[in-house]
């Protein structure tokens, strides 16, 4: 019996990769015979633009559940279309672009991250800015530490990003224009790691963006404090060079330039530059 | 050397016939395989900026974080994995299989899950941490015995797996003859099984130290990541190489050194264990 069971299991196994080998296959043959079209049609809408075939979109953790939505909504405007995300860090996610990462789109949290893919040339022409965030301090739901500014971080467990990552530089930025010293303890990879913490109750409070507060509001509330008004980042986002699918990343880059994704991008509460 | 017949025998064993190509290709490409990559780092390494990234304090922090939590991981793991290892190959305890298959799991479980267990567990909020916080004031996660307790929870299953072997290959009558003669059974434990299963124990500690050394996902899961206190060398390679990729370098030679030193150093022993 568990002989049948181990090879009915197998049998799933073979056939899950052949159907994944086989779209693999349609997807990239469709991405290659409409590219051409896409292009000649390039400077009109997004939703005019037929593209297919799917792209991967490398992007700073703090647009997760914004971008998350917004590439449903592009998928379900060019239909055959399929958005792969992978969500983290932006430095790690610009050393992993840079040393060759299969990617079609990169949306960095800070135009540092951003550079270090400009300067491999693995940019297909000038990112653009598309949002702008700004830090809050992240605390359990009811504050009950009673923190109201950056001073009262001092005597509690803070989370910080690494300095690394685009919230991680905000964070160091808005604490030196604050003049507060601080002991994080802990430096996280990227900015919903050190939101988790604050979630899990492990540390007292966390600098994130404003957009991860509101994202996450039903567990934790958000304090915000006017030193961060020094330390804005600016998110670029670019279609890259080596991107498999260049004319569906080209139309997914215009689509979030796009005054629909604007509105629902404010809506959660990033800024628009 | 004293078995110089089975050594002669082996050396007409091996001139028998000529190497068939379809085993030796793959051979060396296997070779080539796990040898080429360390010869990379060696080649891409930035020699003349090494002795500037090498002298800088966050290194040898590093270093030193990681040489201390290792080698008190392995501690913990002898002091908890030997006794756990002498419960599973001695007695006839119930439900032995599974205990045993119970303490393999963290062998073969992704160390982050362990990270995430455990930051559920014994975090400020876990079942186990919320008590100790209210009663003894002691907070685990994002410490040095943090890093510590993830280390020794993914390299214990290695001690207490090689230790069982040893002792279910060592002659269990030497106890029996040590318990007829007087000894309590802890008495034979300490004075005869222990002596006769050293060797076992110190493979098994050397492996628990080079998993714990190593340890990556269960560290920055449960113990987070700040330069002196948590990260240890792995921590500090990962987020280098996001950076300063010279820098990540840099720190894997460092790592590299230690590891080659640890194999040069433990040679002999590892070739006199059964």
């Amino acid at each position: 019996m568990s002989t049948a069971r181990r090879r009915s299991a197998v049998a799933v196994l073979a056939a899950a990769a052949l159907a994944a080998g086989l779209t693999a296959c349609g997807s990239s043959g469709s991405g290659s015979t409409t590219a051409p079209t896409s292009a000649a049609s390039a400077g009109t809408a997004s939703s005019a633009a037929k593209v297919s075939g799917s792209i991967t979109v490398f992007a700073a953790a703090s647009l997760k559940e914004s971008f998350t939505q917004l590439g449903k909504k592009f998928e379900a405007a060019n239909p055959g279309t399929k958005i792969t995300f992978n969500f983290g860090g932006s430095s790690a996610l610009a050393r992993s672009i840079v040393s060759g990462a299969p990617a079609d789109v990169f949306a960095a949290a800070s135009p540092a991250t951003m550079k270090t893919v400009t300067d491999a040339e693995a940019a297909n022409g000038e990112p653009e800015v598309f949002v702008k965030n700004t830090l809050e301090i992240a605390v359990p739901k009811g504050n009950p530490k009673h923190i109201t500014g950056l001073k009262d971080l001092t005597g509690v467990e803070v989370a910080l990003c690494a300095q690394q990552v685009p919230c991680g530089a905000a964070a160091v930025k808005a604490l030196d224009a604050a003049g507060v010293k601080l002991t994080p303890v802990t430096l996280e990879q990227d900015v919903k790691g050190a939101l988790t913490k604050v979630e899990l109750g492990e540390v007292d409070a966390s600098l994130v963006y404003r957009t991860d507060v509101k994202a996450d509001a039903a567990k934790i509330d958000g304090v915000e404090f006017p030193e961060a008004a020094k330390a804005v980042n600016d998110y670029p986002i670019a279609a890259l060079a080596k991107a498999p699918n260049a004319a569906a990343a080209a139309a997914f880059v215009e689509y979030i330039r796009s005054p629909e994704a604007a509105q629902a991008l404010t809506a959660a509460g990033f800024q628009t530059p | 050397m004293t078995t110089a017949p089975a050594e002669t025998r082996r050396r007409t064993r091996r001139g028998g016939g000529r190497v068939p190509y379809a085993l030796l290709l793959p051979a060396l490409l296997g070779l080539a395989f796990l040898v080429l990559p360390l010869a990379g780092l060696l080649v891409r390494a930035p020699w003349s900026a090494l002795p500037e990234q090498l002298s800088s304090p966050e290194v040898w922090q590093a270093l030193k974080l990681s040489l201390i939590c290792a080698t008190a991981a392995t501690g913990v793991s002898l002091v908890l994995g030997v006794p756990l290892a002498w419960l599973l190959a001695r007695t006839e305890l119930p439900g032995r299989r599974l205990v045993r298959a119970l303490v393999t799991l963290p062998l073969v479980l992704p160390p982050v899950v362990g990270g995430v267990a455990l930051l559920l567990v014994l975090g400020r909020n876990g079942i186990v941490g919320r008590w100790l916080d209210s009663a003894f004031g002691i907070t685990l996660p994002f410490t040095t015995p943090g890093v510590v307790l993830a280390e020794a929870f993914v390299a214990m299953p290695f001690l207490v797996i090689s230790v069982e072997g040893a002792l279910r290959a060592a002659d269990p009558r030497y106890e029996e003859a040590a318990a007829t003669l007087g000894a309590s059974r802890l008495t034979a434990f300490r004075r005869v099984t222990l002596p006769l299963i050293a060797p076992g124990i110190g493979a098994g500690a050397v492996l628990a130290w080079a998993r714990a050394l190593g340890e990556f996902g269960a560290t920055i899961t449960f113990a987070g990541n700040f330069p002196g206190r948590t990260q240890t060398m792995p921590l500090a390679v990962y987020l280098a190489m996001e950076s300063e990729p010279e820098a990540a370098i840099a720190l894997s030679l460092v790592l590299l050194a230690v590891s080659i030193a640890v194999l040069a150093g433990l040679r002999e022993r590892w070739m006199s264990t059964p």
